[in-house]
């Protein structure tokens, strides 16, 4: 039973990070109807970010903000601006492919400056455990787990309880509608990417002392975070809570009960099942679009 | 007329003679620049790169210069065989790498038709039990490492049972049998043996599992990104078992990647960048230097490999890629003589190589030698 919940607990440590990385996805699509396959790319970049600020002698604490600061202008505000905007008007497709451009662009970019060899990235948790009923956990899972829970419940309640929020909501569910109320569509969208791109530095932030900072670690956290926000429900911010944690956790039971050959596997089987028996996702709802 | 005849194909011989001594001899780096070997053939390169830089330097091998082109394998063995063949096709002398012994399992055919001297950094004891004259290791083989790992866990460790993480790739397949079969003899019983993926980020699971065990010792057989992680989950479920690798646990990537995680863990290693011999830290030094970033195993590798092309090669007094391959079956080196080879080496007729070990354990985040062994014809 130790080892069960052992295996419980630092699967929803890591899967609280593919939530957060998931939540991005979800905002964009509600808010702005953009599937960012890029995502992966957006938690990358602000990890070797910080790498550059902590080399020129910043504390990692100092290196998040700054970091925050720029992946809000660049990430958030230069992407929505520069591909985006031009793009959405002719479809997801175009756009899609534009993100996965940037998804290259960005591997190739930080590869010709960092070499392909991962490097070292400091946690912010301090080390050590604790144990509780026989389960060791870590500083690091703690602190993950309180950091993750507490952006998706601010989240949550910042969507639901402000003007702001609601606005952001509106034009999620209807544009045009929200234009008529006099809701700045162009700004709530900005929001989103904003959002989007400070989500994606904490992610990096709780998941790169794991992962390690290497060119082409957003591939797997840009996977499990898209299977993570279908499999919650991707027009559910809550959705890709429950879908990160499920993956987390679902990874662990496998690679310990079955063999660890099948961990990689977890999230694709359990996107599949979703998609064949609740295409919504397990939080979501149905949505009907005019074609 | 026929003086005239005869200047002229002086002149034209003398012009082709001197065109060949200039023509650049050849090698192919066959190297893994990116993927999930990436570190490994990153630091074998350069450390290839760097003797090329140095024999070129001071002279080249016999008098030609040496011209050394690296191709990135992406650590995908397909890869690798169609870079052997083009390094064939273009007229290596040698092929150096690949590194991963799943890429040289499936690239080493095409350099064995084409009967060109291959070394590579792979450990898979299979490499060299294939009868291929034209191979040759840069490190030792798993079948020679294995047992000295083992006879440490039962003489010093004094284990009584072992769990094994490993990769689930040649290297670590072909490492965990090894250490299977090298327990045997020892009686030590093999608690678990946990298989994890190559490139795998998390291995909380398999750490479970090896907790779970309550073995003795921990072995730990895995690729250098790969042994950082694992170590790093092993801290943070605070396991308190020694932790034993082979060659990649204790390497100054892994030490560097995995931080204070690393303190404590011990390994048997074939080359270290921390060894005392003076050779071995000049080496250090200028790969520091060049590259901004300190030097492994598999850099001692490819920077060792290099130079035994050059003094077997002189020692045959030609470019000749087939007598080299001859001339190094049972040959010698001696750091006395040559310097650049870095420790004392031979060579069987397989292919496998002979040198001291060390026996290495992680101090304040550095590599720290604990005990040196003996090459293997010496005891």
């Amino acid at each position: 039973m130790a080892e069960f919940l052992q295996l419980v607990v630092s699967g929803i440590a890591t899967g609280a990070i593919y939530a957060v990385a998931a939540l991005g996805f979800t905002l964009m699509w509600q808010a702005a109807g953009v599937i960012n396959f890029a995502q992966g790319e957006f938690v990358m970049l602000p990890a070797f970010g910080m790498l550059m600020c902590i080399g020129v002698g910043m504390p990692l604490w100092l290196a998040f903000l700054v970091t925050c600061v720029a992946a809000a202008l660049v990430l958030g505000y230069a992407f929505k601006r520069g591909i985006a905007d031009p793009l959405i008007h002719h479809g997801v497709i175009p756009l899609v492919i534009a993100t996965l451009g940037v998804s290259i662009a960005a591997k190739s970019f930080v590869r010709s400056g960092y070499s392909a060899m991962a490097q070292q990235f400091p946690s912010p948790f301090p080390e050590g455990v604790f144990h509780v009923a026989g389960v060791t956990v870590s500083f690091a899972d703690a602190g993950t787990l309180v950091i993750a829970g507490a952006i998706v419940l601010s989240l949550q309640a910042f969507l639901n309880r402000t003007v702001t929020g609601r606005a952001m909501q509106a034009v999620a569910q209807n544009t045009e509608s929200a234009r008529v109320l006099g809701i700045d569509v162009s700004r709530m969208v900005l929001y989103v990417f904003v959002i989007n791109a400070l989500l994606a530095c904490v992610a990096a932030l709780l998941i790169t002392p794991i992962y390690l900072a290497k060119f082409d670690m957003g591939e797997t956290i840009g996977t499990k975070a898209f299977f993570a926000a279908i499999i919650g429900g991707f027009n559910q911010t809550r959705g890709a809570l429950l879908g990160g944690v499920l993956i987390g956790v679902m990874e662990n039971v496998v690679g310990y009960y079955l063999s660890p050959a099948y961990k990689e596997g977890v999230a694709l089987v359990l996107f599949l099942l979703v998609i064949l028996f609740r295409p919504e996702g397990i939080l979501g709802r149905r949505e009907e679009r005019k074609v | 007329m026929n003086r005239t005849l005869q200047g002229l194909v002086m002149a034209a011989a003398m012009a082709a003679a001197s065109l060949a001594v200039a023509q650049p001899i050849k090698i192919f780096g066959l190297v893994e620049l990116s993927g999930t070997g990436a570190v490994s053939g990153t630091n074998f390169n350069d450390g290839v790169k760097l003797a090329v830089k140095e024999i070129n330097a001071s002279g080249g091998i016999l008098g030609r210069q040496v011209d050394y082109q690296a191709s990135d394998t992406q650590s995908q063995a397909p890869i690798a065989k169609a870079l052997a063949q083009k390094a064939v096709d273009q007229g290596a002398y040698v092929v150096m790498g690949p590194v991963f012994s799943g890429s040289i399992l499936v690239s080493m055919p095409e350099t064995r038709k084409a009967e060109v001297t291959n070394f590579t950094g792979g450990e898979a004891a299979s490499i060299t039990q294939q009868g291929n004259p034209y191979i040759f290791r840069t490190s030792f083989t798993q079948a020679a490492a294995m047992p000295k790992v083992a006879r440490y866990l039962h003489d010093t460790v004094k284990a009584k049972s072992v769990a094994i993480i490993f990769v689930n790739n040649d290297f670590g397949k072909g490492g965990s049998d090894a250490m299977v079969k090298a327990l045997e003899p020892y009686g030590i019983k093999v608690a678990a043996n946990i298989s994890t993926d190559p490139g795998q980020v998390d291995f909380s699971s398999a750490v479970v599992k090896a907790k779970q065990s309550n073995a003795d010792a921990l072995f730990v057989y895995s690729n250098e990104e790969e042994s950082a992680r694992c170590l790093r989950e092993l801290k943070k479920q605070g396991y308190d078992k020694p932790i034993v690798g082979e060659t990649t646990l204790t390497s100054q990537k892994v030490i560097e990647l995995a931080g204070d995680a690393a303190n404590g863990a011990i390994a048997h290693v074939g080359l270290s960048a921390d060894a005392p011999q003076p050779e071995v830290q000049k080496f250090s030094a200028a790969f520091q230097k060049e590259y901004h970033y300190k030097g492994d195993h598999n850099s001692l590798k490819g920077y060792s490999a290099m130079y035994f092309v050059k003094v077997m090669t002189e020692r045959i007094g030609k470019v000749d890629t087939k007598a080299l391959a001859a001339a190094l079956h049972g040959a010698t080196m001696t750091v006395k003589d040559n310097p650049g080879v870095l420790l004392d080496v031979s060579f069987d007729q397989n292919g496998d190589l002979d040198r001291v070990s060390y026996m290495t354990k992680v101090v304040d985040g550095k590599q720290a030698i604990i005990a040196t062994l003996p090459a293997a014809h010496t005891k």
